[in-house]
């Protein structure tokens, strides 16, 4: 905890959740009668390099960054979907990789939810409505009662602004914004503190979001939630988060509170997306045409990741990983900013 | 673009309460049922129609049989030798025996009424089809399940089994089986025990069909976000093959289960015709051809034109009601 | 619009698309019509199931059955081209209207290298030469900027990024200097540096080359950027057309009034977004009057059962009661 504050000097906040070098490798080698003939080694894809963050109770910490970049990794390793291959994921405290039984994991499960990207794949079609929001209740056996886990899930329905009645219903006769509010109205359902939300708006269509946005934050209001909220649109994160990680090809470049981190960038990357964003109040901003692509996630490039992109990279960027320094509230993982080689934005 | 659900919940409006009475859960699917996708593209298909009634009737046929037949050819104090090769009612043989109407489609050497024989063989074909795709679909169905949800080493195990199983013929497994059991057992055990030494070998044959397309339907599904929801919530992985991906996966099994059906009365039929398949004393259909082939060249054909007319109209019906199933339930040709 | 010698670039005037389905013809598409001038960009926005893409697809002959276009007229240059016969289309499609689609894997040939089916599209609408159009398609390449236009023009699809295949794509569009582009979600399936990218590429080709272009999408910010003109389309009619920045910076029908205000924005914060209440209505269950009515703030009773027209208001065209010219209302909005 001494480690947290120290951390982050400018908030006191009890972190809930904690990553500590968290990683996860994915063996994506081609099978091994093809290796042997073409006398290739194994490739590892790192999805997630060794990342560190923390969110504190009652606020909301988004992972932003471009496809490939294995923010929806942190995602499912954060809720156990996964192993982690190197690093930590403590809630609450209690490291989870104790946690090696699903006798051990129940009680962090009540506490820990998932809201998932695809509407009309995270509800089983064949159960009704009613059945897929009981499914935690009656896993956990938090209520006995047949019928008063019907009101449950009544109330449930309610609290996403669903009619109870809806429970009668299948997936199927619902539009994708309210097949998200049942997914939703699924998470809260053992009464969890922390909900894991991957791109659970970028399916839906602007007018929809803006249903579903207003309900998470309504809701972490009246339930006092806290929120790791995936995505990949910076708008809606700027929207609904406190603090903002920037990620690019499984590291964390940067992290900082957002108003920080949208009104005075620092790594070259965060500026980059930054700009990269359509302007809709069409200001006639002049943009800097963004050079190159993400590369290979399989291949990536030495030293910082970023380097072959920025524009300040010289050749420390090329040799050597940037480490995690602080900076504006935040800590930046870039040389170039360590160094002082980058002028400040005029933002803000 | 749905047009679905749309006309069902309108009736429901005022049912206040969330937890509505098993029958009129069990109404509502029926209602489903009549009004989805299926029943509409049944109802537009001629040949569904016409097959789904054969096929009904066929099986009305055998399962009353001992009812609707005319002789009881199972009880042989009932045959008489003098009733021996009548042929068809309405036909003349070449000894100038005319048929008579008791023994509509004639008779066989033993006496026994051939429109008899032929509704209780098609019984007991139908009951070695039918118990022994439930069997093949039962296991397949499982082990395609358990394959692709658990992945690793062991799908790798079970899918080498099925390898391993695709490349012996049917005929093959069930001249092994019955060979083993016939070295085992005592003659009249052997004789008795044929009906489900028979069920085994093609149902060994046939759940490689169900394991592999469940397995691919299983691997399609287990990746699916409300597998990982469940996961996430902590339901045991158990529950979770049985009441998430199980239900999902059931479309297939369906369509292969008809399509097999068809499949295991003819390997039946075949079996039998080649003599390791059911005794004399209990005959199939494919019984029934053996036996009346023999009487072909003597000029005594009904004996094995009607029990094989019987087989094709069966196998022919159930094949296209398969085939039907299969686009109707494939939402890509809808 | 205004009445002019020339006739515009475009003209789609009352088009009706329409699914027969067994419950009934469901209309995608509703008495649409706009124009498209020469060079201008028009940005077609609307929510998924809109009947934005449907337009787009009308207008280029690819509506896929059983959609049909059941009313309206397309015009091309003052050329009639809805009810040309498939072979002359398809000499529009490729010669006078080019196209980019969503997902650039799937329009693409993955058998072919890129320059075979770049210089086989410039072949078979011009009589180039072999090696004159192989030139033409290193040029091509290289203007909408993909490094060593040379070597990579050799190579297939699935060795080009996801960013370069668009930039293919939209070279392929541009192949024989098409007078109309239409852009179906170009930049949808794109990480948003990309996305930037290809925006300014479209913009910068659509200037050289004078091509108009219909954008579809459902992203506002892109039409910013890139439109001249905004179709704002609901539940399959226009509610309104405009010039860009007055659409968007001062939308007249309440629908893209909401629908501005549901898009979050890095200038200002907000604590709450401004939300439209409900969704938009499935194609079976379209109200009376103004498709909107279930969902609008201003409702009022004409609205439940007068279809409202487009009526111009400023520079603008609204299909909005509040615009009525023979009420007094007019401007009475917020």
């Amino acid at each position: 905890m001494a480690e947290a504050v120290q951390r982050r000097p400018s908030h006191d906040g009890v972190p809930l959740l904690r990553a500590r070098g968290l990683a996860k490798y994915f063996d994506v080698s081609p099978p091994f009668v093809t290796r042997a003939l073409q006398g290739a080694g194994r490739s590892i894809l790192r999805a997630v390099d060794g990342i560190d963050f923390e969110i504190e109770t009652g606020k909301t910490f988004s992972l932003v960054g471009e496809s490939g970049c294995g923010k929806s990794t942190v995602a499912r390793l954060i809720v156990g979907l996964y192993e982690p291959t190197k690093g930590h994921v403590e809630f609450d405290g209690q490291d989870m990789a104790g946690l090696t039984t699903r006798k051990a994991m129940e009680p962090v499960r009540r506490r820990m939810q998932m809201i998932f990207q695809d509407p009309f794949a995270s509800l089983n079609p064949r159960w009704r409505v009613a059945d897929i929001v009981a499914e935690p209740i009656r896993t956990h056996r938090i209520i006995e009662d047949g019928r008063e886990v019907l009101h449950r899930v009544g109330e449930l329905l309610e609290l996403v602004r669903l009619s109870p009645r809806d429970g009668e219903k299948f997936p199927h006769e619902f539009s994708g914004g309210q097949r998200q509010r049942i997914s939703i109205a699924r998470a809260l359902a053992s009464n969890p503190e922390f909900l894991v939300c991957d791109e659970p708006t970028s399916a839906l269509d602007v007018s929809v979001q803006a249903q579903i946005l207003n309900l998470m934050k309504d809701l972490q209001r009246e339930l006092s939630l806290t929120y790791l909220f995936i995505s990949h649109d910076l708008a809606v994160v700027y929207h609904i988060s406190d603090y903002v990680g920037v990620m690019y090809l499984g590291r964390l470049v940067e992290w900082a509170p957002a108003e920080a981190l949208f009104h005075n960038p620092q790594h070259p990357y965060t500026r980059m997306l930054l700009d990269a964003i359509p302007d809709l109040d069409m200001s006639g901003r002049p943009r800097q045409a963004v050079a190159g692509e993400v590369p290979s996630p399989i291949h990536p490039p030495s030293g910082c990741h970023f380097h072959p992109r920025c524009p300040f990279a010289n050749d420390r960027c090329r040799s050597e990983v940037p480490k995690s320094l602080p900076r504006t509230g935040g800590q930046v993982a870039c040389h170039a900013v360590e160094e002082n080689r980058i002028p400040e934005t005029g933002k803000a | 673009m749905s047009a679905r659900g749309t006309s069902i919940m309108a009736a429901d409006i005022d049912h206040r309460a969330l937890a509505p009475s098993l029958p009129r859960r069990a109404a509502d699917s029926v209602h489903r049922f009549f009004d989805g996708d299926v029943f509409y593209s049944f109802r537009n298909s001629p040949v569904a129609m016409i097959s789904f009634a054969v096929t009904m009737v066929l099986l009305i046929l055998a399962v009353f049989a001992p009812w609707i037949a005319p002789h009881n050819t199972d009880d042989v104090s009932t045959l008489n030798l003098m009733n021996a090769r009548f042929p068809p009612y309405g036909f003349t043989d070449d000894f100038g025996t005319e048929g008579v109407a008791q023994f509509l489609l004639g008779t066989d050497d033993q006496g026994r009424d051939i429109l008899s024989a032929i509704i209780f063989g098609l019984k007991v074909s139908l009951e070695v089809g039918f118990a022994s795709v439930i069997l093949a679909a039962v296991t397949g169905t499982f082990l395609g399940l358990v394959s692709g949800y658990a992945g690793g080493k062991l799908d790798s195990f079970i899918m080498r089994i099925a390898d391993v199983q695709l490349t012996f013929p049917s005929i093959l497994i069930a001249l092994l089986i019955d060979g083993i059991a016939g070295g085992l057992m005592p003659r009249a055990l052997h004789d008795e025990m044929k009906i489900y030494v028979l069920i085994i070998a093609i149902a060994a044959s046939q759940w490689v069909n169900f394991a592999r397309t469940v397995r691919g339907s299983t691997l399609v599904e287990k990746n699916k976000e409300y597998v990982q929801a469940a996961k996430v919530i902590g339901v045991h992985p158990a529950l979770i093959m049985f009441r998430h991906v199980l239900p999902n996966v059931t479309g297939p099994v369906l369509v292969i289960g008809t399509l097999s059906l068809a499949i295991a009365v003819l390997t039946e039929a075949t079996l039998s015709f080649l003599g390791v398949g059911l005794p004399v004393t209990r005959p199939s259909l494919g019984t029934l051809i053996r036996i009346g082939q023999q009487y072909i060249f003597s000029g005594e054909w009904w004996m094995t034109i009607f029990p094989s007319l019987a087989l094709v109209i069966l196998v022919l019906a159930v094949n296209l009601l398969g085939d039907w199933l299969r686009d109707a339930l494939n939402p890509k040709l809808r | 619009m205004a009445a002019s010698t020339q006739p515009p670039l475009l003209e789609v005037k009352n088009l009706r698309i329409e699914f027969p389905t067994r419950r009934g013809t469901l209309v995608a598409v509703d008495d649409v019509s706009f124009d498209i001038a020469e060079g201008e960009v028009l940005g077609v926005v609307g929510e998924s199931g809109a009947g934005k893409s449907l337009t787009g697809a009308s207008i280029i002959g690819l509506l896929e059955p059983p959609g049909r276009i059941a009313g309206g007229e397309v015009y091309l240059a003052g050329r009639r081209i809805d009810n040309l016969p498939y072979e002359k289309m398809r000499q529009v499609r490729g010669r006078e209207i080019g196209m980019v689609f969503q997902d650039p894997l799937t329009s693409l040939n993955p058998l072919y290298s890129v320059g075979s089916q770049l210089v086989e599209t410039i072949r078979t609408h011009t009589d180039m030469s072999e090696s004159a159009a192989q030139q033409r398609a290193i040029d091509l390449l290289g203007e909408v900027g993909i490094p060593s236009p040379k070597i990579r023009i050799n190579q297939y699809p699935h060795q080009f990024s996801g960013g370069m295949r668009q930039r293919v794509v939209i070279a392929l569009a541009l192949c024989v200097n098409p007078k109309l582009i239409i852009a179906d979600e170009p930049t949808t399936a794109l990480d948003v540096s990309i996305q930037a990218q290809i925006i300014d590429l479209l913009k910068r080709l659509c200037r050289d080359h004078g091509a108009a272009v219909m954008l579809i999408t459902h992203d506002m910010g892109v039409i910013a950027e890139t439109a001249n003109r905004v179709a704002v389309m609901y539940a399959g009619r226009l509610a309104e057309i405009g010039p860009v920045g007055q659409v968007i910076k001062n939308a007249k029908h309440p629908y893209t009034h909401g629908l501005m205000g549901s898009i979050p924005k890095l200038a200002h914060a907000t604590e709450r977004l401004v939300q439209i209440e409900g969704t938009m209505p499935r194609l079976t269950e379209i109200p009376n009057g103004c498709a909107f009515n279930p969902r609008c703030p201003k409702v009022f009773a004409r609205c439940m059962v007068e279809r409202p027209d487009l009526t111009p208001v400023d520079s603008s065209q609204i299909s909005c009661w509040l615009y009525d010219k023979t009420m007094e209302r007019t401007g009475s909005h917020g």
